[in-house]
């Protein structure tokens, strides 16, 4: 009954955190008191952030990492994993969450970014990512970096599901015709997609992405969260649709638990009774193409 | 013979694959209805505030804690350990409560900490690898509990009867004999059941 030493922050020691969250909804937060009602609502994890989407939206100018503060506010008040945002190709930022003790880094396209050329090596760390994507190239290209988990980018913020809509059927689309390639095709769409050869290749051989993944990016009703469950996702994302809604609390059991029976539809209506007024949301076409969030990152 | 896996949230696909793997048949366990005809039940890893809140929610806590007192067999990983453990540090109460041990959560720190090691379990495995996420340990565990496998004077897998839990994630490798072991103990309790009707 001895054993060898341990090794962190293996592939299998980061890709499994993110197996772990499966049909789960991972909710941003603010404060404490959000952090708590999340984790009593059946939150699998929370994003601490210093504003939701939305609000990041509305103030404009450039978002960055949160105050340590809030994220140390989170980290005590909830046992659940908590996650945090740094800009894309900002590695400080990254380095500074991963010191904290933050669970899961997101480089996420909700900020401004700090580098238009390059994302952050993520290999390089101990403690796993989760990075956006719009397609499939985009998404081999951030596991290929070492992202451990993948979202759909969505837009952000908008508490509109189109655009994750949109992404995710583009994704679950393309590995489908990846799976169905013959072997001597792969190369060329190595090349198409702008992916890695050897993660193509795997996508190829298991029909599915090596790592788990999410919807983000618009979600913003129970209906919203088992659409995208329906749509193939491995779980759900939920920015400012929580706590921009009426009732919170509320709002937050109803998605997780329309996330865990996304194909009841019964339970789903029942769950959907009453929940008040959820975040009003907004039209692609009144989005200036400047203020499409997606957009950042390749 | 059917085992379960309970598919409320968390890695439900992997166990069922490598209970497929022993050469059983598995099936994922959403509703209460589902448990009938069950031989045995597998509690996954994920979230286990979020698996226990819609445990209780969908009314599978009483029909699990059932299967457990008839002696059906139930295998608990990680947050499926937690969830059949008597006594949870800093916790009030517990959630099946089955098994005389006392959980510490996230006791090898965060996810930073998470670690993958090779573990000797008395008379299943030798040099078994073991991905430790947030994980847990067992940090009491009664004179009925036999202990089969410590980390460092840390005790991560423990058999009371026919429950078994680990700490760590067997789903997330593809060495299946703890999933084989687990499968073997089902087969057995089938046999006790008919021999004493």
């Amino acid at each position: 009954m001895e054993t060898n030493h341990h090794q962190t922050g293996t592939d299998r020691v980061k890709r499994g955190m993110a197996e772990m969250q499966k049909g789960g909804v991972i909710m941003d937060v603010v404060n404490a008191e959000q952090a708590q009602i999340a984790e009593r609502a059946g939150a699998v994890a929370v994003m601490a952030l210093e504003r939701v989407p939305a609000d990041i939206r509305a103030a404009g100018g450039v978002a960055r990492m949160a105050d340590p503060t809030v994220i140390e506010e989170v980290m005590n008040a909830v046992s659940i994993p908590v996650m945090a945002k740094s800009r894309i190709g900002h590695f400080v930022e990254s380095r500074l969450l991963e010191a904290m003790g933050v669970d899961y880094i997101d480089e996420s396209e909700v900020l401004t970014p700090a580098d238009e050329l390059y994302h952050v090596d993520k290999q390089a760390f101990t403690v796993p990512f989760v990075c956006g994507a719009r397609d499939l190239g985009e998404a081999l290209r951030r596991i290929g970096e070492g992202a451990s988990m993948i979202r759909t980018k969505g837009e952000p913020g908008t508490g509109n599901v189109v655009e994750a809509v949109r992404h995710m059927r583009r994704m679950v689309g393309e590995i489908r015709k990846v799976k169905g390639m013959t072997r001597d095709e792969l190369m060329a769409e190595a090349k198409n997609l702008g992916a890695p050869y050897d993660l193509l290749l795997q996508v190829h051989e298991t029909g599915k992405l090596p790592v788990v993944n999410f919807a983000a990016g618009g979600i913003a009703t129970p209906a919203d969260a088992a659409l995208m469950m329906q749509l193939g996702s491995d779980g759900v994302f939920v920015g400012s649709g929580i706590f921009k809604s009426a009732n919170p609390e509320k709002y937050a059991r109803a998605i997780v638990e329309a996330t865990t029976h996304y194909e009841d539809y019964a339970l789903i209506a029942e769950l959907s009774k009453g929940l008040g007024e959820p975040m009003k949301g907004i039209e692609m076409d009144r989005l200036e193409e400047s203020d499409r969030m997606q957009e950042r990152g390749w | 013979m059917k085992i379960g896996v309970l598919a409320l949230q968390g890695a439900v696909r992997e166990h069922v694959r490598m209970l497929e793997q022993s050469g059983v048949e598995a099936v994922p366990v959403k509703r209460n209805h589902e448990l009938e005809g069950l031989d045995g039940l597998v509690i996954p890893g994920g979230e286990s505030t979020t698996i226990s809140k819609l445990m209780h929610q969908y009314d599978l806590m009483e029909p699990v804690k059932e299967m457990g007192r008839k002696g059906r067999p139930l295998f608990g990983t990680c947050a499926g350990l937690i969830l059949l453990a008597k006594r949870i540090e800093g916790m009030e109460g517990s959630h099946l409560g089955l098994m005389d041990i006392t959980v510490r959560r996230n006791a090898f720190g965060r996810q930073r900490e998470s670690f993958e090691a090779r573990l000797d379990v008395k008379g299943v495995a030798e040099d078994y690898e073991a991905v430790f996420i947030r994980a847990p340990y067992i940090s009491e565990a009664g004179p009925e509990v036999d202990v089969l496998s410590a980390l460092e004077g840390r005790t991560v897998i423990v058999r009371q009867g026919p429950f078994l839990g680990a700490s760590f994630h067997p789903e997330l490798t593809e060495d299946h004999r703890l999933h084989s072991y687990f499968a073997e103990m089902v087969k057995e309790s089938r046999t006790e059941k008919t021999n004493t009707v």
